[in-house]
């Protein structure tokens, strides 16, 4: 029988698992949040990021989370332009439209990636990759110990920013009532962009906490982006709370999952959990409504 | 009535092509556009006549292709008898779809959340069960006979494929010409309104998706036939759901040509791009995706709607 030995290391682990699925998964929120579209691009993204930090370990030597302050900006910047002048343009303002173009985005970003980098896996060895710390019950890596608090982190500084600052005021003020932000004298399309940014910049910190303890390779957003698709209509589309609860839950779902079904079964946990919600629960645990 | 002769017409017209055609490369690139020209025809009811945009055309498509394996290599039958069965199994899988999300209201990005879901599912179940080859996948022995819906050349494949886009033409003649169809299009432009007119939305859109899951499925089992392999990636995967979306939306969204129009162009972009370049892993797909992209940025009416802007102020003047 599975006992308890099992058990709490399988939830631990799920949690830090989870905590880093909550940073994947608040971009996306934030951007539907704001911008009330469904970027498809997501996964693709993450992956983008994924490779930036193992070619900057790889090429230039620098530790996964010493590339936090290169990863973050960077990705900020690509999510910035994207929105500003792909999506936001191509897009039409049709939800549809944008919808597709995002997917678009996503075929476009894979498979170059495929072409330039080839389908290889690629990991990183730390010196710290193996090492575990003691949490009297249970052993965890250290890499998932740092991404959790890590991500942990990361959630609270962006709601810090979105709740205190000017910037996340306006943002705020955007999501709820377009019009009205720009009659207040908002710039709507920059601020979209902006919000589109952070968004993106969520996957950078996210890569660079990821990568000690996971792979890059062309098709790993997959992976993710339906994933953080159930992690956020699980906990709402716009909600943080509701993402990093969210995240949690589908990181312990997840690790049990493969524990009792095995690997390749175990993910279906996800998904039928994510149907479920989306039949009798559209809104999330946390959502405002529809 | 001047689209039926259209239609008729362009079949005609494509009969004659095997013999036309000598070159292997062409005809199968024949057999290819009439192909993906179809699994677009498929999509095109539900996301063009319907508004109800998939993600997860390949649930089922990989249906219909599991479904004619299965039949043939488990319970030994007639791969022809096996494809009107994928078919119902389609169905039956639209209807399982279809009846959930709709009755329950979904629709936009939460539907396409949800087909992408389904697919995801049935993916990793064919991933994991033993009746499915799970990650081996399924191969069909060869045994080269009409009667086993498998022929020596392309020109057979051709023509089955030739009669499946005749099936697919009909549909949407149907659709532009019925009072479903009416009631479908209604839907699609306005679900509040049509709602308010009396439409049964739920009953409208479960047939139109129950209608485009048949029709999937049957390009599923073509698939199994041409190729005489699947596997879980394959039929459930992601390719296949965007290959459907990508002709209509190409050649032109809710129209009965469109979809057909689209592949040809895909499939010449992709031979183009090929012979340029030299095929290499990805590539092909990185092009298909910028066109995505740039149709819906410039043509959002697909290149069905540039003709009709050619032609516009042309036929005015005829006139």
């Amino acid at each position: 029988m599975v006992e308890a030995a099992i058990i709490v290391p399988a939830i631990l682990n799920g949690l830090t698992t989870g905590a880093v699925y909550a940073l994947v998964a608040l971009g996306l929120t934030l951007i539907y949040g704001v911008l009330h579209i469904i970027n498809f691009a997501h996964g693709a993204l993450l992956m983008v990021a994924l490779y930036g930090v193992y070619f900057l370990y790889a090429l230039a030597g620098i530790d996964p989370y010493l590339a936090l302050p290169v990863m973050v900006p960077a990705m900020f910047a690509l999510g910035y332009v994207l929105q500003r002048y792909v999506i936001g343009r191509a897009g039409h303002g049709k939800d549809e439209n944008v919808m597709l173009v995002t997917l678009g985005l996503s075929i476009v970003i894979e498979n170059l990636a495929l072409y330039l980098w080839s389908s290889d896996t690629r990991t990183i060895e730390t010196a710290y990759g193996f090492s575990t710390v003691d949490l009297g019950v249970a052993l965890i890596a250290v890499p998932k110990a740092i991404a959790f608090v890590g991500a942990l982190t990361v959630t609270a500084l962006l709601w810090a920013v979105m709740r205190w600052t000017d910037l996340g005021k306006a943002i705020r003020a955007l999501a709820r009532e377009r019009r009205g932000a720009q009659l207040v004298g908002i710039n709507v399309e920059h601020l979209y962009a902006m919000s589109f940014g952070i968004g993106i910049a969520c996957l950078g910190a996210a890569a660079c906490l990821l990568l000690p303890s996971y792979y890059a390779s062309p098709h790993i957003g997959r992976a993710f982006v339906l994933i953080a698709f159930t992690i956020v209509v699980l906990g709402g589309m716009g909600s943080f709370v509701g993402a990093l609860v969210g995240g949690l839950i589908i990181g312990v779902t997840e690790s049990l999952g493969g524990l009792f079904f095995g690997e390749s079964l175990g993910k279906i946990g996800v998904f039928i959990i994510f149907i479920v919600v989306l039949l009798f629960r559209p809104t999330g645990l946390f959502g405002q409504r529809a | 009535m001047k689209s039926a002769v259209a239609i008729v017409v362009l079949l005609l017209v494509l009969i004659p092509v095997p013999w036309l055609v000598r070159s292997g490369f062409w005809l199968n690139f024949a057999v290819l556009s009439l192909y993906y020209g179809f699994l677009g025809q498929s999509w095109n009811i539900l996301g063009g006549y319907g508004g109800q945009y998939s993600f997860g055309h390949a649930a089922f498509f990989g249906t219909g292709a599991y479904a004619g394996a299965v039949l043939q290599l488990r319970f030994g039958v007639n791969p022809w008898l096996a494809l009107v069965l994928a078919g119902v199994a389609g169905g039956v899988v639209g209807a399982v779809v279809g009846g959930l999300s709709f009755r329950y209201g979904l629709r936009g990005s939460y539907f396409a959340l949800i087909t992408l879901a389904f697919a995801e599912v049935l993916r990793i179940l064919a991933d994991s069960l033993g009746f499915t080859g799970a990650g081996v996948g399924l191969q069909i022995p060869l045994h080269p006979a009409a009667t086993n819906f498998q022929f020596a050349g392309k020109p057979g494949f051709y023509f089955t494929m030739l009669v499946l886009t005749a099936l697919g033409f009909a549909s949407v003649w149907y659709i532009e010409h019925s009072r479903f169809g009416a009631r479908l299009m209604a839907v699609r432009d306005s679900e509040d309104a049509a709602h308010a007119l009396g439409i049964n939305v739920y009953r409208v859109k479960l047939a139109a998706i129950i209608l485009s899951g048949v029709l999937m499925a049957l390009g599923g089992v073509f698939y199994l036939q041409y190729f005489l392999y699947i596997d879980s990636d394959i039929a459930y995967g992601p390719a296949v759901s965007i290959a459907a979306l990508l002709a209509p939306i190409v050649g032109g969204l809710g129209t009965m040509f469109g979809p057909l129009l689209g592949a040809v162009a895909l499939q010449l972009l992709n031979e183009i791009s090929e012979s340029a370049i030299g095929s290499a892993p990805g590539l092909n797909l990185v092009l298909y995706g910028a066109v995505l992209v740039l149709i819906i940025a410039f043509l959002p009416e697909g290149i069905a709607g540039l003709m009709r802007l050619r032609l516009g102020p042309w036929r005015r003047r005829a006139a």
